[in-house]
């Protein structure tokens, strides 16, 4: 074949480029916002109240199962709690850690992260110190400490878990900043006279979007699995409050006979992170000028 | 290269100290180990006795600087729990994570650097896509999760490997991949992604223009460009392969310092835990200025000003 | 038969067409199949490279001249890119035909190429000389020890002083002239037939320009390799050139020797070309400008591609293309006014 130099792109090899590009990010997006909808609607959407026990029919296996039954679609706990309405009221306490630690921690990230970046000099110096010195600690024994500490409850675990992962985004925010001070329109601000309030607002931060967007989708998936160890090592939501790592550990103790009560919630902690992983991918393909062009 | 590696252990060296300090004040702050120590019956004055006797009615940088003292001169104390002294628990434990985390490194590099470079060079192909998914259902599972399922299809399902606890061989092979779980995604993607990019560039097009063969383009000219961002990768997400310990070894009864600390913090033994702390972060300090002093001895660009 | 050069240009046109080719490029095309269509990138080319030629192919950014250096070379990338037809004849051997593997052997060794920005076109974790010397080894089978002994004479050829130690340096320790000069070096150290120079000076500051094309000049004597320069610099052409190629959207407009071109440019395009060209000598108040705007690789106009911005347009040329008349035996034009 005349030119023939590389290798021939398969039908199957483009079919794939596309629907990398394309579908994958579609797909994370649909997944997210079920879940999204999941936690939301949970009153409606959960056929029994998750705190409701009823020790007669404790164990009851999921539909799958021969022994399942339509009255509890995926079977119940060791107490008889209904597992599917369990898992929906679950969706809330992860979700909404997520996006509450993700909260705090942009917050504060965000915040350092601009003033390093576009100060540099001491506040730099101390600043990244920081920064340094908190990436330093591993991470989980951290939290877990702070958890242990400051005694295990909703609030305190999204807190801890903002305070402690900040650090990631003040230095991506940081090294966004420190190339954008670079670009020739933050020099022609300067010598039109902009002060620096002015271009920050108006020039540096808008340029801040993509980067932030993507970080904070992709940390908040990294938060509900944070939040699930500690609620798996009893140092998250206390129970009675449905939580999937809570439930996990709870299943754990019977895995041996009842492996389903392990491991539908953390399919469920799976799906939703995976989701999120994918629509973040997506936004960052999206975002990058570069890669859009490249396969 | 002298005075930026110079300046990077002057600077690991601060953060050492700093987090000393930051869990020394952590735990001041939090916790009055008083109550633990001394049995309930004990009445105010004893309490009181006690407390000067042992030093906690000092101002705060006199108790600092005695801590750092007994850091230096590695001695951490006794635990609260076992009575023991805190290194030689330590010491007891470390030989079973040092082996449990050294075999989860060379499982998740042997897997991921070899995938990430043939996913580079056939990209889309079914090695790329297969290597892809896995990386991403990889990031997306709790290691926990990964752990218990595994424990479930292949100590219970099928009686193969042993569930828990360390023993022979076959103890190590479910928790090495579960905690590879926790590298092997990152490093697999960044070096698809480096090998990507460094194929892109001109300098590639000068040696297929020169007729050198693709394994050698690949291998040689390629693989030594993109090899420096992945090492800096699999440094820097040493912190994370910790956390992850901490993680499995848990979940399979490992007796490993990560378990030691779970368990350290969930019974309040702050001697213990303020110790693995400091531990952990050194070791993680540690490695990335090593990581820092490898990619400044491997790459020219920084080696020679 | 041997022709011996001694400087300069030559002048006598029999010898031009009594030697056999040295390479041959008949009706080549090249496309790239893009999400948004299909770009024609090299029309039904045609060229010669005679030895001891140096062949200029000049044009703007997009006009296909870097595709057919790289088409040559058979270093386009098989997705998006293809070489719909053509043949190209070097050594009595269609290259298009040949497997990648003897296509390899011939890389480097008989044919060779240089590239815009040195910078980027070496390796930066490889020191020069082992660059080179790997190249020597593959395709000359000398040791170790004899390549890099090579490699330091070629450095020293190409006029970069004290090579002995220079080749134990890497990329980023040179300087832009000098990396270019090391890349020429790397080209030439199988003394290859012809070299192909992709844009050698444009990266370049103008006095290192100078001194690089001089460098490309003195191959012809020394080692005896025809040169097939690429650029957008008539400059350059003007100064090195002995037979040249204007190109547009792909086709070839103009092929003609560089005093015939410049003393009297035939096509509408190549005088509009010189005419922007700003010259010390003239006043000028504004620098003339060809009107309207290259046409897509993808949607190249029925007729004459260049009909759009054309002065002399008539119906004729926006209706019917052109083919590439031969006006004397040695310049051609692709213009329906010298049918």
């Amino acid at each position: 074949m005349p030119g023939a130099s590389g290798s021939q792109r398969s039908v199957l090899a483009r079919m794939s480029r596309h629907v990398r590009k394309h579908i994958l990010g579609a797909l994370g997006l649909g997944v997210t916002l079920c879940m999204v909808l999941v936690a939301l609607l949970a009153p409606l959407l959960a056929p029994y109240d998750p705190y409701d026990q009823d020790v007669a029919k404790r164990f009851q296996p999921p539909i799958w199962h021969s022994e399942g039954n339509t009255d509890h679609v995926l079977g119940t706990d060791h107490v008889g709690r209904d597992l599917l309405s369990r898992l929906v009221y679950g969706a809330r306490i992860s979700l909404s850690v997520g996006v509450f630690a993700v909260s705090i921690a942009a917050t504060i990230g965000i915040v350092l992260g601009l003033l390093a970046g576009y100060y540099m000099g001491k506040t730099d110096a101390l600043i990244s110190y920081l920064i340094d010195m908190m990436m330093s600690f591993p991470y989980v024994l951290l939290a877990m400490a702070l958890v242990a500490t400051l005694g295990a409850s909703f609030r305190n675990v999204f807190i801890v878990l903002g305070l402690t992962s900040w650090p990631l985004y003040a230095r991506v925010i940081r090294t966004e900043v420190l190339r954008i001070k670079e670009m020739d329109y933050i020099q022609s601000a300067k010598a039109v006279g902009m002060n620096d309030i002015r271009i920050l607002l108006l020039e540096v931060i808008p340029n801040l979007f993509n980067s932030i967007i993507v970080i904070c989708t992709v940390q908040t998936a990294a938060m509900i699995i944070s939040e699930s160890f500690l609620s798996f090592l009893g140092l998250g939501v206390q129970p009675p409050i449905p939580s999937w790592g809570g439930m996990l550990s709870e299943g754990r103790t019977y895995m041996l006979e009842m492996g389903w009560l392990a491991a539908l919630p953390g399919m469920a902690i799976f799906l939703t992170a995976m989701g999120i992983n994918l629509l973040g991918d997506g936004l960052r393909d999206f975002f990058d000028p570069f890669k859009r062009k490249q396969g | 290269m002298r005075n930026y590696i110079v300046r990077k252990i002057f600077i690991s060296i601060l953060i050492v100290a700093g987090v000393v300090t930051g869990t020394f004040l952590l735990l001041y702050l939090s916790s009055d180990p008083v109550a633990t120590l001394l049995p309930p019956e004990a009445t105010a004055r004893d309490i009181e006795k006690f407390r000067s006797e042992m030093g906690f009615n000092d101002p705060l940088f006199v108790q600092l600087g005695r801590f750092m003292v007994q850091v230096a001169r590695l001695d951490f104390g006794q635990s609260y729990i076992n009575k023991q002294p805190v290194t030689r628990l330590i010491l007891e434990r470390l030989p079973a994570s040092v082996q449990l985390t050294a075999c989860a490194f060379l499982f998740s590099l042997c897997l991921s650097i070899p995938l990430g470079i043939l996913s580079a060079i056939r990209r889309f192909s079914w090695v790329d896509n297969t290597a892809t998914f896995l990386a991403l259902v990889g990031q997306a599972m709790p290691i926990y999760w990964l752990g218990i399922m595994l424990i479930i299809l292949f100590g219970v399902k099928l009686f193969w490997l042993p569930i828990s606890g360390r023993g022979g061989l076959q103890h190590l092979i479910l928790p090495s991949i579960t905690l590879g779980t926790a590298l092997a995604p990152i490093v697999m993607r960044m070096t698809r992604s480096a090998m990507s990019d460094v194929l892109n560039q001109d300098y590639i097009r000068t040696a297929r223009a020169c007729g050198l063969s693709n394994i050698r383009i690949y291998f040689k000219h390629a693989v030594k460009n993109a090899i420096l961002p992945v090492i800096a990768v699999i440094f820097f997400q040493i912190g994370s392969l910790l956390s992850g310990a901490v993680v499995t070894e848990t979940v399979f009864a490992w007796p490993g310092l990560g378990r030691l600390a779970a368990t350290a913090i969930l019974a309040g033994d702050y001697p213990l835990v303020r110790a693995l702390v400091i531990l952990f972060t050194v070791f993680v300090v540690a490695a990335n200025l090593m990581g820092d002093i490898l990619i400044a001895r491997l790459d020219p660009r920084i080696r020679i000003k | 038969m041997q022709i011996k050069e001694t400087s300069g240009k030559f002048c006598g046109e029999a010898l031009l067409f009594d030697e056999k080719p040295l390479l041959s490029v008949s009706d080549l095309t090249t496309c790239f199949y893009t999400d948004a269509g299909i770009a024609k990138a090299v029309d039904r080319v045609n060229f010669t490279v005679n030895p001891g030629d140096t062949l200029g192919i000049v044009g703007e950014s997009g006009c296909g001249k870097s595709v057919t250096a790289l088409t040559i070379m058979r270093l386009i990338p098989e997705p998006p890119g293809k070489v719909r037809s053509g043949k190209i004849v070097f050594s009595g051997r269609d290259l298009l035909q040949l497997s990648e593997k003897e296509m390899r052997r011939i890389r480097g060794k008989q044919i060779s190429m240089i590239f815009q920005d040195p910078m980027t076109s070496l390796n930066p974790v490889f020191q020069i000389g082992k660059q080179i010397s790997e190249v020597i080894r593959l395709h000359q089978g000398l040791s170790r020890k004899e390549s890099l002994h090579h490699a330091v004479a070629l450095l020293q050829k190409v006029g970069i002083p004290s090579p002995e130690r220079r080749v134990f340096e890497y990329p980023h320790q040179l300087s832009g002239g000098m990396r270019q000069r090391a890349m020429i070096a790397l080209a030439i150290s199988c003394h290859p037939k012809v070299m192909i120079a992709d844009e050698p000076t444009t990266a370049l500051d103008v006095t290192i320009q100078a001194q690089i094309l001089n460098v490309i000049q003195d191959l012809k004597t020394t080692i005896g390799t025809s040169i097939l320069l690429i650029t957008h610099d008539l400059g350059v052409i003007a100064e090195t050139a002995r037979t040249v190629i204007v190109m547009y959207a792909g086709k070839i407009m103009e092929y003609a020797p560089v005093e015939d071109l410049f003393e009297r440019p035939r096509h509408p395009y190549t005088i509009g070309l010189m005419q922007s060209v700003p010259s010390l000598e003239q006043e000028t108040e504004r620098l003339p400008v060809i009107p309207g705007l290259v046409p897509s690789l993808l949607e190249i106009p029925a007729g004459c591609a260049f009909s759009n911005r054309c002065d002399h347009v008539t119906r004729q040329c926006v209706n019917q293309e052109p083919p590439l008349f031969d006006i004397t035996p040695k310049i051609r034009c692709r213009c329906w006014r010298y049918q």
